[in-house]
């Protein structure tokens, strides 16, 4: 082994609007190894891999790749540099062939154009590579299913002689006979000396297929061992922490509460197989599970968003689904959801903070047909005060706060329509601390107004320290419900992890 | 002067250098006719009525077009819109000529919304099919030929008399400026316009019926445009073929000189006043200096470009 | 696997508004020869092919900016600015003539950089931006021709819109009743004008990496950065080459016409119908779909539906309402994806 590690990171840091997703990293990794990257959601892995391939830049800190220092302006220096990232979110583009996508930049050329034969012919040998003989390299990648297209991303990462090969979460939409083949295939680049990192949430898998694993939290980097040094218990809690700085507001005695919501055997498409629920007035339900459960697909058809659900839903008094969400927030059910994205279902970022605020409630600010001034600002102005929103003017644009702030905007929207049913998907995700204190004590706080809340989070301890009941949801269904002192990390994360149905990947 | 003007709003930028450059092409064109023929009638009450007379018509179409644009679409069905409204309401004539000319906008305007709504055909080529079809139809109707109906009276006042010494036809878009103006900043159908241009998907799942707002916004273009057409046809006394081939370009020009975002979700009104403003009087300076075509369109060009390039400019892609 | 025939049938099947709309543009081609009075003859297939040149070409200009996600709304202008230039050029000794053929395009052609340089790098929407530098195109046309007219080369005129054996009989290349020459004598020189266009500019510039970014940006424009593709580069050489094939258009109508004519009316018309065509053809207007080829296709059934009118005796009046009517229809099906998406969220997408 060389003198200098083959990867190098020393003192990285990357901020984003004032918030850290990375702080003071130092990091390592070396060729002929498959090195797992353990952590939260939120600690900072997603962000480290940007950062190694090129997509983002660091505010602090230096790389080094075989001892030469590096700092790419984009991914295809990082490429060309032999470093290939294999991204959550897919880097094929939809309406060209699989052959043109595996070989997109850099294809095979003869007289200065594409040679579509030796382009053929590589993506053949490249998917038999990765058993997927049954990829038609002509066919369309919009064509292929989501599993099929996560191996063409694997092919088309293959094809450019990694040095240094990137897995960021990919084998979660893969088969499980996908994900045996690429066990192989990454044993394989070992054997040639290429160096994988390795991003997953799966246990098991780690276990079997990484020699050195390294923890992150919160942005910082924890501590970096070889398998074997610690057991399964001692990982999980470098993982979750015990200085964990969230602090909850104090649950409510337990009490029986008479069901507001009534989610009955609902199903939709193949994403929701008979999902049954119920939330009462004054109750905090947690939704919990492995992300893509279903958990986002439920709260959609809740709110009337999605086309051709079965089942029974019933509000209240009120019956069935709600077609669209203008009717699902209007009396008599009276429906609000914080959408799992702000940026692009939440908030309309150029418009100003009042604009945001009013958008579901133009109806309450109203006379006659009429928007009344006096009413708009003076609902604005308590919206803001309720919520603390800290801001300047609210005829700012929302995109000039910081994520905390633009999801207090959000929810604040809701709350002017005075919701019965709060359906909150994953509103802590990548806000700051202070924050979210701030939602879990205004959650305990509109329960207590007796409205029914039910609550996605990814992070398990906000589901423990909010909630009087969670039930766990896997492959579109409830598959646990856990109440009082059983909501437990444990507990948790075994239901989620459904562990007798499936050890390794989702079948498709 | 420079830190007053960088506190100004992003959106309130386009209409104080539109606002700049009215002033500048008034006080170039004074200079010329003052040294030409040594008057100045740029700034005689007379000639800027007149010329805001005519610029009247391209002011209402502006107006309906700019509902459209800030959602994000357009609507180039607006020229057959105009001589269709005209053509029937002349044809119709009596009392009955405002409201055909109207109810065609409205028919054409809820064609093109409920396409481009419900079944999501990009709004450029479905009102370019409508605009065809209406062209087809008014072609039709008259056999090609001028048609020989007249304008009624009442059109006739509208659109050519003066009232109190001001042409009334000014004081007709003063009122549909008022009526879009009110639409949009009081009424919870203008406030949908713009959370819906900005963001389709955060709009409807804000409760925002986004389909309806698009016919809506469809429905006043073609109101709008009728109501130009109908002016246009008592301004001069029939309607004819073609009449409305000169009010597209410019229009969308108007609206995104005054600083409304092409993709939708930022403008405002009182913008689209100034860009057709400043259209009309480059145009009526142009044809004051015996600019021939050729330059007017160069000129015309190069100002959309240049004033663009001053404020119009999209954000740099980053990874 | 990849035998030829199951390539055909993918192609096809990925294909399929494209198929369409050579499929409908036969039916309709076979019926107009069955209807026509005087049957099918090289007379009338060459008169439909002159016709249909400058369409095409304008069609084929409007694809690339298309397949970008974008819009160019100056090709028609572009074309006349481009016949304006051949109307005072294409004359004089053959040399001369070349000479300026070869200023009409390049003419073009660098107005379309133009257009790319203020579309990159003034990062300016396509469509706002060549709505004004289409006016300034006008312009330049009226500055070189005031007033419709011209003076374009007699013999070239007579011999690009004739058929194979007059070309070679004006220029006396060969002998024009050579035995062999026979079979392909017929042929119509503007059809072989766009089929050569097409096939030699339009099919090879697909297979470069260029050309293959420009359906990458319309299709997924994160991607095709994260993948390390030349970005300004393709949105730079999509307008360029859209200006080019508006110059093709320009050149052939001047000597068409033997005229150029700086008519707004005409130059509007172009740049619409230049769109209508590419839908028709089986091009996304959202990018990323679609091709020169289908446009050249969606060009040719604008043009097969006019002379419709012409045989049947329907009322020529008639003809924006059916070329309407056959747009919406056709766009119309297009829209059956909608009734198929589950999650509405997908609409806005």
């Amino acid at each position: 082994m060389s003198a200098h590690p083959f990867l190098q990171l020393s003192g990285v840091s990357k901020y984003f609007a004032g918030t850290r997703a990375l702080e003071n990293v130092d990091f390592a990794c070396e060729r002929g190894s498959i090195h797992a990257v353990l952590g939260e959601n939120g600690a900072g892995k997603s962000t480290l891999i940007k950062i190694i391939s090129g997509v983002l830049r660091p505010d602090t800190g230096a790389l080094s790749l075989d001892g030469q220092p590096f700092d790419f302006a984009n991914p295809a220096q990082a490429n060309a540099a032999g470093i290939v990232c294999i991204f959550q979110e897919l880097s094929l583009v939809p309406d060209l062939t699989v052959a043109d996508n595996i070989a997109l930049a850099q294809p095979p050329r003869r007289y200065g154009m594409i040679d579509r034969r030796a382009q053929r012919h590589r993506a053949e040998a490249l998917l038999a590579r990765i058993k997927c003989e049954d990829v038609d390299p002509n066919a369309l990648v919009r064509d292929l299913s989501l599993s099929r297209r996560q191996m063409v991303e694997i092919a088309k990462a293959l094809g450019k002689q990694p040095r240094l090969l990137i897995l960021d979460e990919a084998t979660s939409a893969l088969t499980r006979n996908d994900v045996e083949t690429v066990y192989g295939l990454l044993a394989d680049l070992r054997q040639d000396n290429v160096a994988s990192l390795f991003i997953s949430h799966r246990m098991n898998e780690v276990e079997r297929l990484c020699d050195t694993l390294s923890v992150f939290r919160n942005g910082r980097h924890v501590e970096t061992f070889s398998k074997g040094a610690k057991t399964d218990g001692q990982i999980v809690r470098l993982m979750i922490g015990r200085e964990v700085d969230a602090q909850f507001p104090p649950k409510p005695a337990p009490t029986p509460h008479v069901p507001h919501l009534h989610v009955d055997n609902l199903s939709w498409e193949k994403r929701l197989r008979g999902a049954s629920l119920t939330v009462g007035r004054g109750e905090i339900v947690g939704l919990g599970g492995l992300d893509g459960q279903g958990q986002k697909e439920l709260m959609l058809a809740l709110f009337g968003v999605l086309r051709g659900v079965e089942g029974r839903v019933t509000v209240g008094e009120t019956q069935g689904v709600p077609t669209s969400p203008a009717i699902a927030k209007q009396a008599p059910r009276r429906i609000a959801l914080v959408p799992e994205d702000r940026k692009t279902e939440g908030l309309m970022l150029p418009m100003s903070i009042a604009d945001n605020l009013l958008a579901a409630s133009y109806a309450y600010v109203s006379v006659g047909p009429f928007i009344n001034p006096m009413l708009e600002s003076q609902a604005v102005s308590e919206a803001i005060a309720k919520l603390q929103i800290k801001i300047g003017d609210p005829q700012d644009p929302v995109a000039t706060l910081s994520g905390g702030n633009q999801q207090k905007v959000v929810i604040a929207k809701w709350l002017m329509t005075d919701p019965d049913v709060i359906l909150l998907n994953d509103p802590t995700r990548g806000i700051d601390v202070g924050t979210k204190q701030e939602i879990y004590r205004l959650m305990r706080r509109l329960a207590d107004e007796g409205r029914a809340i039910l609550f996605y989070s990814t992070d398990y301890a906000e589901l423990i320290g909010c909630c009087e009941r969670v039930a766990i949801m896997y492959d579109g269904a409830i598959v646990a419900e856990l109440s009082g002192d059983a909501v437990t990390e444990e507990a948790i994360v075994s239901a989620a992890l459904n562990i007798h149905a499936a050890p390794v990947g989702v079948a498709s | 002067m420079p830190s007053a003007f960088s506190r100004l709003r992003p959106e309130d930028k386009p209409v104080v250098i539109s606002a700049a450059f009215i002033v500048v092409i008034l006080i170039l064109g004074t200079v010329y006719t003052l040294i030409t023929q040594g008057s100045a009638p740029l700034f005689s009450p007379n000639y800027l009525l007149q010329q805001l007379q005519t610029g009247a018509f391209l002011g209402i179409v502006a107006a309906g077009m700019m509902m459209v644009i800030l959602l994000g679409h357009i609507d180039l069905s607006v020229p057959w819109t105009l001589t269709a409204a005209a053509m029937m309401a002349t044809a119709v004539g009596g009392e009955m000529a405002l409201p055909t000319g109207i109810a065609v906008g409205i028919a054409v305007g809820l064609v093109n919304g409920l396409g481009v709504a419900y079944l999501r055909i990009p709004s450029m080529i479905f009102t370019l099919g409508v605009d065809s079809v209406m062209r087809g139809l008014m072609v039709w109707h008259t056999g090609g030929f001028a048609p020989q109906d007249q304008a009624t009276p009442l059109m006739r006042f509208l659109a050519a008399e003066k009232l109190l010494g001001i042409p009334v036809a000014i004081f007709v878009w003063v009122l549909v400026s008022l009526v879009i103006v009110t639409i949009l900043a009081r009424t919870a159908f203008g406030r949908s316009i713009y959370a819906t241009g900005n963001r389709e998907a955060a709009a409807y799942l804000s409760g925002i019926r986004t389909r309806w707002v698009i016919v809506g916004a469809f429905v006043i273009s073609g109101i709008c445009a009728a109501i130009a057409g109908i002016l246009l046809a008592g301004y001069s006394t029939k309607a004819y073929q073609g009449m409305g081939n000169a009010f597209l370009l410019p229009a969308i020009a108007a609206v995104v000189i005054g600083g409304t975002r092409i993709l939708g979700g930022q403008g405002r009104y009182v913008g689209t006043v100034v860009g057709v403003t400043l259209i009309v009087l480059l145009n009526s300076v142009l044809s004051i200096m015996q600019m021939p075509e050729a330059g007017r369109q160069v000129i015309y060009g190069s100002v959309i470009i240049g004033m663009l390039l001053v404020y119009g400019r999209d954000k740099r892609l980053t990874g | 696997m990849s035998t030829p025939l199951a390539n055909l049938a993918t192609s096809i099947r990925q294909n399929r508004a494209f198929t369409g709309a050579v499929l409908l543009l036969v039916a309709l081609f076979l019926l107009y020869n069955v209807l026509h009075p005087r049957g099918f003859s090289s007379a009338v297939l060459i008169q439909n092919a002159n016709e249909s040149v400058a369409i095409v070409f304008v069609a084929m200009a409007q694809t690339i900016p298309v397949l970008l996600g974008g819009l160019d709304l100056s090709v028609g202008a572009v074309m006349t600015l481009s016949a304006c230039i051949a109307s005072v050029l294409v004359n004089g000794s053959p040399l001369q003539i070349i000479l300026g053929m070869l200023v009409t395009l390049l003419a073009g052609t660098a107005f379309g950089f133009c257009n790319g340089l203020i579309v990159v790098y003034g990062r300016l929407q396509p469509i706002i931006a060549t709505l004004a530098t289409g006016a300034i195109a006008m312009g330049l046309a009226l500055f070189i021709r005031p007033k419709p007219g011209g003076d374009i080369d007699g013999d070239l005129n007579w011999a690009v819109t004739n058929s194979l054996w007059d070309f070679v009989d004006t220029y006396g290349l060969f002998d024009a009743d050579a035995a062999w020459f026979a079979p392909v004598a017929w042929i119509p020189v503007p059809l072989l004008i766009i089929l050569v266009f097409g096939a030699c500019v339009w099919l090879p510039f697909r297979r470069t990496v260029t050309g293959r970014t420009i359906y990458a940006i319309g299709s997924a424009e994160g991607a095709a950065y994260m993948s390390g593709l030349p970005i300004n580069r393709a949105k730079i050489a999509a307008f360029t080459l859209a200006g080019f094939f508006a110059a093709c258009g320009g050149l052939y109508l001047a000597i068409q016409t033997a005229s150029g004519n700086a008519d707004l009316t005409q130059a509007g018309a172009y740049t619409l119908n230049s769109i209508a065509a590419v839908v028709l053809g089986g091009t996304s207007l959202l990018g990323g779909v679609g091709g020169a080829i289908g446009s050249l296709i969606g060009a040719l059934i604008l043009r097969v539906i006019s002379f419709y009118f012409r045989i049947l005796s329907i009322d020529p009046l008639l003809q924006p309402l059916v070329e309407g009517l056959v747009l919406l229809a056709a766009v119309s099906l297009g829209a059956v994806r909608v009734l198929r998406i589950r999650n509405r969220l997908d609409l806005f997408r």
